[in-house]
């Protein structure tokens, strides 16, 4: 009785739904975007959305990928090496005494909204970075400058009031970009810099638009792309699938490891492996016990074997590192064999230290796929020298800089260190490691009182070493840049000396 | 009915003023500042100050919940911390993508439920029904992620017929706006169509053992016609009340599939917010959620009264 309720027009309706099918297919089909359009436009995916666009007034280095040396400028700039070179400034001096800096600026150069670069701006710049009201992130850079003169417009001096041998390093970060007085105000929506590239569209959660500077001061470089996109894609998966599918031409920073196996086949990508300055290392509370006494914490970092962490947490894509500095760094040493792997030898100098019978404490471990899986990796190797270590998740940032950063109240975390040559951060009180080390804090000085590289080589060398033998943090590894793009397009970073996405030299091959 | 709309709507206003002021509590006891986010981890304590009064975060408590909710009334829903740009600009943009989004995925649910359900309880315990039954269990169950990295595969990665992910912007055009959407909307509809199918079922069947469709039948109408203007009209209450819960989760809920899909949607813009702490632009977005259930039920309250004359009677 009830099957009678079966309505006839479910038959007709079948064959109109199938019809509408095979319509919808045959458009989309019709739709299909050529490949690989003009070859001056590039597409490229980022993991994080930058939270603003001007680098001078907040941290997250995403500002800087998207803007630095593509829309804004410095003085100097850090090249694929590392290495500072001329910019807006092109030449300077240094006195003996290392407390006067003279620049020849460049002339010539206009901002994007056509006002003059000259020592003004430059003053301008420098002068709202150190201001009383400055957010700059790096204000510290800047804490050494006395006073700013600027005998001619071509002519910048900066007077110091203790020798920074690292001041011409900073002036190359994001953080030291020059800004003009009348865009500043506006430059965290609607950046204005001098580079060859000029900000066209930020659509908020997808997408930044940048065109080439038809009016670009440098005429040393040729600037072949004519239209920039940077998309933010945030889902690894969804990175992956925007490669494969050509939505986006390159990924610098693909976000997960265990993906780029799956590019291997493909013809139309390469992918390269660099190194970036990320270095991922397990902080202690060296105030706290048991990590005040430094028999633990060694004993802890020889229960650990790097390469099984890098092969656990990052498919194997890493470097180790001995100590809080990266290979890309100037004066690198290998000191991961200073506390080698080895359980047995841990295990005595924990008895030594007082804890024959192991001990048992807590990880801070924020949501970073790195972080837990090292944690667990690590969790593993410390259960073999008898430590327990129960895994905490945190959020990170919010929780974490508030708990972590801000509180000190955590045990062990583990976290990736972003900033380049940040090294001096163990000598900076207050600081979450609580370490304090006068020796070590005269090295970080002593590398200030030099403007000489092959003194201040030696002296990160032996800082390096300190670090690797008293460890106030297990370290690691260094992340790998992973980097997939198509296989016609050159010039892109292999390794990131400093977080950025230079553009002036990338071009697609004919 | 006029002084029952008032009552019904005066109580919807009570209830977003006191939501309101949840909401800027809860978020004010979130673990982690702002501007110590902004300025990452080298911040000294001069400059976290100088940020935390640019933002005003040093005010007292109430005084920051008065300006909100003066700025909120005025139309003004404040500046976003990390965008540096109003947030009722913010929320436009992100509904161009979210709402689209959500209704189409409810028709598409609609389209494949109603008929479904109604025909699997025309056929009762038939091929059909097993069939009806065992989709419903089966999209229910698939997390709406996994659909969509399937779609994904299949359209974008293998058959190369529909972007990945993103949107283009209304600007390019209807047509590369639906092909960024339909992919999403998809993966969101077939949970969604699951439920609906079942509810569809279940409530077709309870009006066809009722009195009135068996009287229909003894007036000698075809099974054809009770069954569409008897049976399904009468089964439309529940049908509606779970569209209206829909509705309001789809919005709220699009949030793993926006991330998928790499869409800017309004649930990926509360995403970022949170991690981030901008606070203001999450208080807005979940004022607005808050909002958009409050006003769902009560339109769908209302529109029972449209569909059943019995409760306007009642009332």
């Amino acid at each position: 009785m009830i099957t009678s309720f079966l309505p006839a027009p479910f038959t007709r309706l079948a064959h109109r739904l199938s019809l509408s099918a095979a319509l919808s297919v045959a458009m989309m089909a019709s739709a299909i975007v050529p490949a690989h359009a003009a070859k001056t436009v590039l597409n490229l995916g980022m993991s994080v959305e930058p939270a603003g666009l001007d680098p001078t007034i907040a941290a997250p280095v995403a500002i800087g990928q998207v803007t630095w040396q593509n829309v804004f400028e410095g003085l100097v700039a850090i090249d694929e090496s590392g290495k500072v070179r001329p910019q807006l400034a092109k030449s300077w001096e240094i006195s003996p005494d290392g407390l006067t800096y003279k620049f020849k600026l460049q002339t010539g150069v206009k901002f994007h909204d056509g006002e003059a670069f000259d020592s003004a701006t430059a003053r301008f710049a420098l002068e709202r970075a150190r201001g009383k009201d400055s957010v700059n992130p790096q204000k510290r850079f800047f804490a050494s400058i006395a006073s700013i003169d600027t005998p001619d417009p071509e002519t910048l001096v900066l007077h110091l009031s203790q020798p920074t041998g690292s001041l011409l390093y900073w002036l190359g970060w994001p953080a030291s970009v020059m800004v003009g007085p009348k865009s500043a105000a506006s430059d965290k929506t609607q950046p204005v810099g001098t580079g060859p590239f000029k900000f066209v569209n930020w659509a908020k959660g997808d997408k930044v638009e940048l065109v080439k500077n038809e009016a670009y001061w440098n005429s040393l470089v040729s600037v072949k792309l004519d239209k920039v996109t940077f998309r933010f894609i945030a889902d690894p998966q969804a990175q992956a699938a925007a490669l494969k599918a050509g939505d986006v031409d390159a990924i610098p920073e693909f976000a997960a490891p265990e993906l780029m196996t799956s590019f291997k086949g493909d013809p139309r990508l390469v992918t390269k492996v660099g190194n970036t300055e990320l270095k991922v290392v397990a902080g202690m509370n060296n105030a706290k016990k048991p990590f005040d006494d430094k028999r633990v914490r060694q004993a802890l970092m020889m229960a650990i074997d790097r390469q099984t962490v890098i092969d656990g947490a990052w498919s194997g894509l890493g470097t180790a590192i001995g100590s809080h500095y990266t290979p890309n760094d100037p004066g690198y040493q290998d000191t991961t064999g200073l506390l080698p792997y080895n359980p047995e030898k841990a295990k005595a100098l924990l008895a030594e230290a007082g804890y024959p019978n192991g001990l048992t404490f807590t990880i801070k471990s924020p949501q970073m796929a790195y972080a837990p899986r090292s944690a667990q990796v690590m969790q593993a190797m410390f259960a073999e020298i008898g430590v327990t270590m129960n895994i905490e998740p945190t959020e990170f940032p919010a929780k974490w800089v508030q708990d972590v950063m801000k509180d000190r109240a955590y045990e062990m975390t583990v976290v990736a260190h972003a900033e380049p040559m940040d090294v001096d951060i163990y000598s900076r009180d207050p600081y979450y490691f609580n370490y304090k080390n006068p020796t070590f804090n005269d090295l970080m000085k002593k590398v200030q009182e030099t403007t000489d590289p092959v003194l201040q080589n030696k002296i990160y060398g032996e800082a390096q070493k300190i670090l690797a033998e008293d460890v106030p943090a297990l370290y690691l590894f260094v992340m790998p840049k992973l980097g997939v793009w198509n296989k016609k397009l050159k010039g892109l970073w292999e390794n990131e000396p400093i977080p950025s996405n230079v553009l002036t030299n990338v071009s697609w091959e004919e | 009915m006029i002084t029952v709309l008032g009552r019904r709507f005066s109580g919807l206003i009570l209830t977003l003023a006191t939501l309101s002021f949840l909401i800027f509590a809860v978020m004010d006891l979130l673990p982690g500042d702002p501007a110590s986010i902004m300025l990452g981890t080298s911040a000294t304590p001069e400059t976290l100050a100088a940020l935390r009064h640019e933002l005003g975060l040093d005010q007292p408590l109430l005084f920051r919940y008065g300006q909100w909710v003066v700025g909120v009334i005025s139309g003004d829903l404040g500046q976003s911390y990390t965008y540096g740009v109003p947030v009722a600009g913010l929320i436009l943009e992100r509904l161009a993508v979210t709402l689209p989004l959500a209704l189409l995925a409810i028709l598409l649910s609609v389209a494949i439920a109603v008929p479904l359900g109604t025909f699997a309880a025309a056929r009762r315990n038939g091929i059909a029904d097993v069939a009806a039954t065992l989709f419903s269990q089966v999209s229910i169950a698939v997390p709406a992620f996994w659909v969509s990295l399937l779609l994904i595969i299949l359209f974008s990665t293998t058959l190369e017929l529909m972007p990945a992910g993103g949107f283009p912007g209304w600007s390019a055009g209807p047509w590369p706006a639906f092909q960024a959407l339909i992919m999403p909307a998809m993966a969101l509809a077939l949970p969604q169509a699951g439920v609906l199918t079942r509810v569809t079922r279940s409530t077709v069947l309870e009006t066809l053992h009722e009195d009135f469709t068996r009287t229909a039948l003894a007036k000698g109408l075809s099974a054809r016609a009770v069954l569409w203007r008897h049976a399904v009209p009468n089964a439309l209450v529940p049908i509606l009340t779970i569209l209206g819960l829909q509705f309001t989760f789809l919005v709220a809920g699009a949030v793993l599939v926006e991330n998928v899909f790499n869409l800017p949607g309004l649930g990926r813009l509360a995403f970022q917010a949170l991690s981030q702490r901008d606070i203001i632009v999450m208080q807005d977005v979940v004022l607005f959620f808050a909002a958009l259930v409050v006003v769902m039920n009560f339109l769908v309250d209302m529109s029972y009264l449209a569909v059943d004359p019995r409760l306007r009677r009642d009332v």
